[in-house]
């Protein structure tokens, strides 16, 4: 037991919180984020705002400290699980109020790559911003890209590889869509551990993510801009 | 006498040239993306020969045999994981046979790679069940004839253990590297430092440790500094990439030259590592200049972080968490909770 007083969050106000949260996701305590979940559903938050301000707040944090090496995969991975016990509260909730979507993506790792730790990692980290994830796994061809987009419609392709010799595939499905003239209905990002910002330019990708806290920044900033774009044209 | 091959040398020399890429030089003979490197050992075993010749050509002193994905995790992804014993066999009964025909001494070092498997709590693979993957795997490469085991690109100091406890039980004397690509540290958060106390404590200890792959020569030198520092017991390795992977038409072509693997090679050794190789990208071509540029040019200091980035290019982060905290050093933005009773 610690000397200091133990933290009561029922007896918090709603700033403070919410500021808890930050806290409780950054150490991954999944019990603590769904107390306050349910503390600030009965307080008569909105579900949307608990997810933007508590969650995705708490997750953007979590996010920064992995892009600046402060945070590594581990506590990655305990800090998305407890935001997934928050979001399974709020996520029929999210339904019924007919919140906005943060947006969508169909994820996958190319065709002779195998590799998923770091696919998984941005699904997770993408989900824990608040999108739709579809991720459609490991060594996949051009043709269950194209039937993925098809059927979900998202507003992002994300395709990774581990494999210098996979890595050019990418360029494959983006020459697909080009071809299909389909190309420009989606914001195609790419990421894994050889790749790079020449590479991705070079293969006609909208952007290169160099890890998962990125992809999220990365994702954000385009799906807004295509917003804007809809509401201009 | 030392009963294995690797410790008789080591006796006798002061530094050991190790081979270089396995899967680069594999897809130069035509393996394609996605197919397990492994399936070679049987299916043609004439170029996995020559994979292993042109490095003992090229003055390599140890090779790794070609078993990276020979764990039953990895070969169930190619369907292969009832062959985890024949495909490690096979790496290992080829290697010792062009390691017998180099009419010097040659050690075969089975490779052993990742399960690729997140350990739990965080993931789902038990310590039991990675023990027992290793074990097999270890088992194999062993009735084959390596002289010693070699589990390389590890990120997590648990998997690192299980197969080190895999190793004792297979009762054979091994190497082990892992690989420091995020921030200087490895992808699941391990520094230099960590590494040489994680090792220190084994019950079964190994021969030589160290770092391989990872993001380029710079950074990898720059972890065996953070080793050398922490005191380690046992001798170092460095197998480094050589340098950067860069797309050129169609295909990727890592940028390190082989002088610039010769000079790499003679600054690993200045940092105080023994057993010096390449990585990803590591052709026969660098092994040679590798091997000249250590047979000709002297030992030198131990050299600063800044006269490695003025020979082999900068790193891929400031810090590499081994720093004693200042202004470089980034802190936590949240979290330390004080935990409810």
């Amino acid at each position: 037991m610690s000397e200091e007083e133990d933290i009561i969050l029922a007896d918090l106000d709603d700033e403070e919180l919410v500021e808890q949260m930050f806290d409780d996701l950054y150490d991954g305590l999944k019990e603590e984020i769904e107390e306050g979940v349910n503390i600030l559903l009965e307080r008569g938050w909105e579900p949307y705002r608990i997810l933007t301000e508590a969650l995705v707040g708490g997750m953007t944090i979590v996010g920064k400290d992995f892009r600046d090496g402060i945070l590594f995969v581990p506590e990655v991975l305990l800090a998305a699980n407890a935001m997934k016990g928050g979001m399974a509260i709020l996520k029929p909730l999210l339904a019924e109020t007919g919140a906005p979507r943060m947006g969508s993506m169909v994820i996958g790792t190319v065709k002779g790559d195998i590799h998923d730790i770091g696919k998984n990692l941005v699904s997770m980290m993408m989900e824990g911003a608040g999108f739709e994830v579809v991720d459609i796994g490991i060594n996949n061809p051009v043709e269950n890209y194209l039937e993925a987009i098809e059927e979900h419609k998202p507003d992002i392709l994300g395709m990774s590889a581990l494999l210098t010799t996979t890595m050019p595939y990418m360029k494959v499905v983006i020459d697909t869509m080009v071809e299909q003239g389909i190309r420009d209905d989606y914001i195609v990002l790419v990421g894994g551990a050889p790749l790079n910002e020449e590479f991705g330019k070079a293969i006609g990708a909208d952007a290169y993510c160099r890890d998962a806290a990125v992809a999220v920044e990365t994702a954000k900033d385009y799906v807004a801009r295509k917003h804007n774009q809809m509401a201009a044209g | 006498m030392p009963t294995n091959a690797l410790s008789r040398l080591l006796e006798t020399r002061d530094w050991l040239l190790a081979d270089g890429a396995t899967g680069t030089n594999l897809f130069n003979m035509g393996l394609q993306s996605g197919d397990a490197p492994e399936f070679w050992n049987v299916d043609h075993p004439d170029r996995i020969r020559k994979l292993y010749s042109d490095a003992v050509e090229a003055g390599s002193d140890l090779f790794l045999t070609n078993s990276f994905g020979g764990n039953a995790s990895r070969l169930a992804l190619h369907d292969g994981q009832s062959r985890v014993g024949e495909l490690n066999r096979a790496a290992a009964e080829l290697g010792r046979e062009v390691a017998d025909a180099a009419g010097r001494d040659v050690v075969v070092a089975g490779s052993v790679g990742p399960t690729g498997e997140i350990m739990a709590p965080m993931g789902s693979l038990t310590h039991e069940i990675a023990v027992e993957m290793f074990h097999e795997q270890a088992e194999a490469l062993k009735e084959g004839g390596v002289d010693v085991l070699w589990v390389e690109t590890i990120s997590a100091p648990e998997e690192f253990k299980a197969a080190a406890e895999a190793f004792a039980k297979a009762d054979m004397p091994w190497c082990g590297t892992m690989s420091f690509d995020t921030a200087g540290r490895t992808m699941m958060g391990l520094t230099s430092a960590d590494m040489v106390k994680m090792v220190g404590k084994l019950p079964n200890p190994p021969l030589a440790f160290g770092a391989n792959c990872g993001v380029g020569a710079s950074d990898l030198l720059r972890t065996v500094l953070g080793f050398a520092a922490a005191g380690p017991e046992v001798p170092m390795i460095a197998k480094g990439n050589a340098g950067i992977p860069k797309y050129v038409d169609g295909h990727i072509h890592y940028d390190g030259t082989p002088e610039l693997m010769g000079d790499y090679a003679v600054l690993a050794r200045d940092c105080g590592a023994t057993i010096i190789g390449g990585c990803c990208g590591t052709t026969p071509e660098h092994l040679r200049s590798m091997r000249k540029a250590l047979e000709t040019r002297p030992r030198g200091e131990r050299p600063t972080l800044d006269q490695i980035a003025a020979a082999l290019g900068g790193f891929s982060s400031t810090v590499d968490g081994t720093e004693e905290g200042g202004a470089d050093t980034p802190s936590p933005r949240r979290g330390g909770r004080r935990r409810r009773g």
